[in-house]
């Protein structure tokens, strides 16, 4: 009786079960980085904007605060986008002429809001509140980075919930003093003390109450 | 080993109607097994059976797709009554598999002969039966694309599956049910599948049967080994048939519900999964040894023994109702009492008599040998007890959630056009299954069977 298949097979047959570990392991790993990839959560990546408004601009050269144009982050949940008066306040007397800035004059004429793309989208079963966590001394660029070097606006975050549990599971090592809050090149050599120090001053609920389902999905 | 079983065969052949038919041979044997897969024509029967189940095949996935379209507003699952016809499909049918695994394991290793003709079709029950059952509670999940969420996988919100759930459990039981049946059932076949390479007149079945039967050249050095693969995978299986269902018990006995949380309901499960496992054996196994003319193989003695553990596992499902009911009494616990008596004469009291008509009255019938050797007699019991099953599962789910300890969330439930179109479906989807498995599969056991033959004693015992 002539053999059913080449010698090679055995090989062939040992090469294909050795191999499915590695290939199997291969794809699970392309789903788990593909998953956190900028391709699905977005960061990094700049949106077009009907003006492209420079935070690195306005902040780093004209010094111009957070609050003065995000002006409810201390007291409600939604941080605030400025009126289109609040940037006429500068832009009538300066660039009043740019063509860049002609949406925005556009808009002051008709009162049609500027419809700018948002860039922090969390999904609409998440409860966030920016003033809680502005009040217990989680800075901005804890979580939107360096705004302030940005010339576009980007997500640095990846928003997933992955890294949102990992401040609620342990906030000593990400809040800072309250005066700092603003502060977008803060930083400091001393975390490990100070960070247990504030979370007992400022109240910081503890791990149990900041990771439990209902906190954010209400 | 060998004088084992030549003791066996002096024994037993006078005490009992031998486990296979006079008169055969190594090579009648599986002449006769491997013709109805490799030289029989395609029976017209074949074809009808194939097609009407193909076409129910059709009718589940439209099921299905309009589910997964429309969402389970569908089905006619609603608060109170949650869970309706998904959970008792899903529990009825791994029940069934578990006839598949106690003949496959347990009877190996307790070395009963008589499992040799039937564990093969049994074993490939439970896996479709399984395959079935799956179906349910994804499909119950609402967004079943989602059913990876039930695995412990290092995911983007940090979260694991709640282990404290039965649920969960249910979904490891279940997941290693099906696996470790697959490996049996598929290691089994190997040396079949030898057999039907080196017995294949087409280039195509040649290949196919070569490529699945994995270089099995039948060497004494390949039989040591899978003898020893064999029984060690046997010892693996033998825990699950009592672990899952357990499990699956659990899934009702860990809730607080009235009629659900009870200690009974493992041991419970158990046996009335075994119960209805063994009335689908005896269900496929009358029609295929007639259409096929495996009377020989496929015995009296074979479907007597199956009538009797049918028997045994009635008394203990009996014996489980009775236990509820006196519990419920003796609890002396209002809302356990009340649930006791509206299962009675409540507005399902129609499916709970019909439960103790089909499970506990009409199989007395099997305490007479002339009915457990009336094969048609056996048939018709053994899709009673099916019905019976069935219905013992709906009764479970819907009367304990129809009406709980607050008569103000109390309602009503009844199963859609939509529910029954996918149980239908799911049984069409097994018969599909079956009728391939059938055809293109050795049906019995070819090289376990050979071992029965008087052929095989003597020469062990020369040698």
């Amino acid at each position: 009786m002539h053999p059913t298949f080449h010698r090679s097979a055995n090989t062939v047959a040992r090469l294909s079960i050795y191999g499915a570990v590695f290939v199997l392991a291969g794809l699970a790993w392309v789903a788990v980085t593909v998953g956190r990839s900028s391709y699905v959560t977005e960061a990094g990546i700049a949106r077009r904007q009907p003006v492209p408004f420079s935070h690195k601009h306005h902040v780093s050269d004209d010094g111009i605060d957070c609050r003065y144009c995000h002006a409810t982050v201390e007291t409600s949940a939604f941080a605030g986008m400025p009126s289109t008066a609040t940037c006429m306040n500068c832009h009538s007397q300066i660039w009043s002429d740019s063509p860049v800035l002609e949406p925005v004059r556009a808009s002051y004429r008709t009162g049609e809001p500027l419809r700018w793309t948002r860039v922090h989208n969390l999904p609409g079963f998440v409860y966030f509140d920016h003033s809680i966590h502005v009040n217990k001394g989680v800075g901005c660029s804890t979580c939107h980075g360096r705004v302030d070097q940005m010339p576009l606006t980007y997500q640095v975050a990846s928003l997933q919930m992955e890294w949102c549990v990992e401040c609620h599971q342990n906030p000593a090592a990400y809040v800072r003093p309250r005066e700092q809050v603003f502060d977008m090149s803060w930083r400091t050599d001393r975390q490990d003390e100070q960070g247990a120090q504030l979370v007992k001053d400022y109240k910081i609920k503890d791990t149990h109450t900041l990771t439990s389902c209902s906190t954010c999905h209400r | 080993m060998a004088t084992e079983e030549t003791r066996d065969l002096s024994s037993e052949a006078l005490a009992r109607p031998p486990v296979i038919g006079p008169g055969y041979n190594f090579t009648s044997i599986t002449d006769k097994i491997s013709a109805i897969v490799l030289r029989r024509k395609t029976s017209r029967g074949w074809l009808a059976g194939f097609g009407v189940s193909f076409a129910i095949v059709s009718l589940l996935l439209y099921a299905v797709g309009r589910l997964l379209v429309l969402g389970i507003g569908i089905w006619g699952v609603e608060i109170p009554v949650a869970w309706g016809f998904a959970i008792a499909n899903f529990v009825w049918w791994i029940g069934i598999g578990h006839a598949g695994t106690l003949i496959s394991a347990i009877l190996l290793l307790l070395h009963q002969k008589w499992r040799t003709s039937i564990n093969r079709f049994a074993e490939a029950m439970t896996l479709f039966a399984v395959m079935c059952a799956g179906l349910f509670p994804l499909l119950h999940m609402g967004r079943p694309w989602f059913f990876y969420w039930l695995l412990p996988y290092p995911n983007t919100m940090t979260l694991w599956p709640q282990f404290r759930s039965p649920l969960v459990w249910d979904v490891f039981a279940v997941f290693t049910y099906f696996t470790v049946s697959l490996v049996f059932w598929y290691i089994g076949l190997i040396p079949d599948l030898a057999t039907l390479r080196d017995r294949a007149k087409s280039k195509f079945a040649w290949f196919v049967y070569g490529v699945l039967s994995m270089g099995w050249r039948g060497g004494s050095r390949h039989w040591r080994r899978y003898d020893a693969v064999y029984l060690l995978l046997a010892g693996l299986a033998t825990p699950l048939v009592v672990s899952v269902h357990t499990v699956v018990s659990f899934d009702f006995a860990v809730s607080i519900l009235p009629g659900w949380h009870s200690t009974i309901f493992p041991p419970y499960f158990v046996a009335g999964a075994i119960y209805s496992g063994f009335a689908m054996v005896i269900t496929l196994a009358v029609p295929i040894r007639a259409v096929y003319g495996l009377e020989d193989f496929i015995t009296m003695r074979h479907l007597e023994n199956m009538a009797k553990i049918m028997l045994a596992t009635c008394l203990m499902v009996t014996y489980s109702y009775l236990s509820e009911i006196f519990f419920a009494w003796y609890s002396g616990d209002r809302v356990e009492q009340y649930m006791e008596a509206n299962r009675m004469i409540g507005p399902y009291a129609f499916m709970f008599w019909l439960l103790v008509a089909c499970n506990i009255v009409i199989p007395q019938a099997l305490w007479f040998q002339r009915v457990r050797r009336s094969v048609p007699l056996l048939f018709v019991i053994s899709i009673v007890v099916n019905v019976g099953m069935w219905t013992e599962r709906y009764v479970i789910v819907v009367t304990s959630l129809h009406r709980d300890f607050m008569p103000s969330s109390w309602g009503m439930y009844s199963g859609t056009w939509w529910d029954y179109a996918t149980l239908f479906g799911t049984i069409g989807l097994f018969l599909f299954l079956f009728f391939l498995f059938i055809r293109f599969l050795p049906a019995i056991s070819m090289a376990e069977m050979r071992e029965l033959v008087p052929e095989a004693k003597v020469q062990e015992a020369e040698g």
